[in-house]
């Protein structure tokens, strides 16, 4: 199974749309797409998982690394639309209670 | 004579034998042979040249016909002995690396001994295998001075070596922990704070660490986002989540951990786990944490070690004996 990823990116903010599974072999591909992006002074960025129906404690570490990366620059990261199993990953680890997950998503023209 | 010349010499013959008579005996040898030049790493535009020599020695009247077309030949080999030899150095090369992993994985494998106390009134079953080479699960078991007993289980992000160096990080942390017995949130937020300071800005470990106190039946826990266990109560005959919320650790160093307890009666049992369990498929997918209750009540009624290792195998047949991530499970049972 592989991941896409697809980024629209407007000024500050950028919305990354995911589709896959994220797992050990395609976590490297992710961690390089979204950690530049949460280097952006004061800007936003939007993770939607709605078309990921898998992912390991690998994708967890990226989202880790993302966290902290955005909280240096001042930039928020938001991951939306989390599937049960993916969502429940969260919940289990205790990052829910630290990270923005939100069930809606924005346009990038909003 | 040297066996390469008896290789040249066998070739020949066996080459205008076949050209002769056509015989499948003399491609059986030519088989044969073929392996023998791989063993002594004899390079393919070598085996051209005695191809050569074999055959101006049978046509020397077509000389001028050969040489050619065969030196051409040659000439097309000489890249495919390049990459033969390339493969050969990096098989040696692959050897290296995996006895070196072999070594660092039996350090390991010393280093994580934890031997299952003797507690009067419990029985301890416990299982740990990894996926790869090395262990990226943690287990450990300490008997403390008044009596009580210490488990602490734990998994790290991925596995492999990777893993298992910041496994060795969190056992010498806790190894330097004071003989005095520390509350399990204290214990938490300090390996918190060690990990936090030392692993990479993706990288964190999940625990669970409980303290049991044989006196009074009472066990204490706490969980940094470890995958919740079961407590399985006699009286109600029912299986529970052992819900703790907490973090992972590595992620935030100011993190706080709460404290729970539960009452241990006899035949209760408790069991540990790391997401390698609950992270087995059948058929494409994942199992529910039900499945694992289930398997765990067929074999209710051995003893902890007994459980573990039915259920290892259970789920290791599931698989088809292909383990995806580290497995560890623990059980207790208050057996008076």
């Amino acid at each position: 199974m592989n991941l896409q990823i697809q980024i629209d990116s407007k000024n500050n903010l950028s919305i990354v749309h995911l589709s896959g599974e994220i797992d050990v072999y395609t976590a490297p591909k992710l961690k390089e797409a979204l950690l530049p992006l949460t280097k952006t002074h004061n800007g936003l960025v939007e993770v939607d998982l709605e078309k990921v129906s898998y992912m390991d404690s690998t994708g967890l570490g990226v989202f880790i690394n993302a966290l902290k990366l955005s909280t240096e620059h001042d930039c928020k990261l938001r991951l939306v639309n989390l599937q049960d199993r993916v969502l429940r990953l969260f919940q289990i680890t205790g990052l829910h209670e630290i990270m923005d997950l939100n069930s809606t998503i924005r346009g990038v023209d909003e | 004579m040297d066996t390469k010349d008896l290789d040249a010499r066998t070739y020949a013959d066996l080459l205008s034998r076949y050209i002769e008579t056509q015989d499948e005996r003399a491609l059986y040898g030519a088989e044969k042979i073929s392996k023998s030049f791989i063993r002594k790493n004899i390079l393919p535009e070598e085996i051209v040249n005695l191809h050569i020599q074999a055959l101006l020695d049978i046509y020397p009247e077509s000389r001028d016909q050969i040489l050619p077309s065969m030196n051409f030949l040659l000439e097309a080999m000489i890249s495919y002995g390049l990459a033969h030899q390339e493969y050969q150095m990096l098989r040696e090369k692959q050897l290296e690396i995996k006895s070196e992993i072999q070594v660092a994985a039996r350090m390991q494998k010393m280093l994580m001994q934890t031997e299952i106390p003797e507690i009067k009134g419990l029985d301890i079953g416990v299982i740990s295998v990894p996926a790869n080479q090395m262990n990226g699960d943690y287990h450990h078991f300490v008997k403390d001075k008044d009596g009580s007993i210490s488990i602490a289980i734990a998994d790290v992000i991925g596995k492999g070596v990777p893993a298992a160096l910041a496994m060795s990080m969190i056992k010498y942390a806790m190894d330097s922990f004071p003989a005095s017995r520390m509350s399990t949130s204290t214990i938490l937020a300090s390996l918190n704070r060690v990990v936090e300071q030392n692993v990479d800005p993706g990288m964190f470990i999940t625990m669970f660490y409980a303290q049991y106190e044989p006196k009074t039946g009472k066990l204490h826990y706490s969980s940094a986002g470890h995958e919740p266990g079961f407590f399985f109560s006699k009286k109600k005959n029912r299986f529970i989540d052992i819900d703790a919320k907490g973090l992972v650790l590595g992620v935030n160093q100011n993190t706080t951990y709460s404290q729970s307890e539960l009452l241990l009666e006899k035949e209760d049992m408790v069991i540990l786990l790391t997401d390698g369990v609950t992270e087995c498929q059948k058929d494409g997918k994942f199992i529910e944490r039900e499945d694992i209750v289930e398997v765990i009540k067929k074999y209710m009624h051995l003893t902890s070690q007994e459980i573990v290792n039915r259920v290892y195998r259970h789920f290791e047949r599931l698989q088809n004996f292909d383990l995806r991530d580290d497995f560890t499970l623990v059980i207790f049972k208050k057996v008076v």
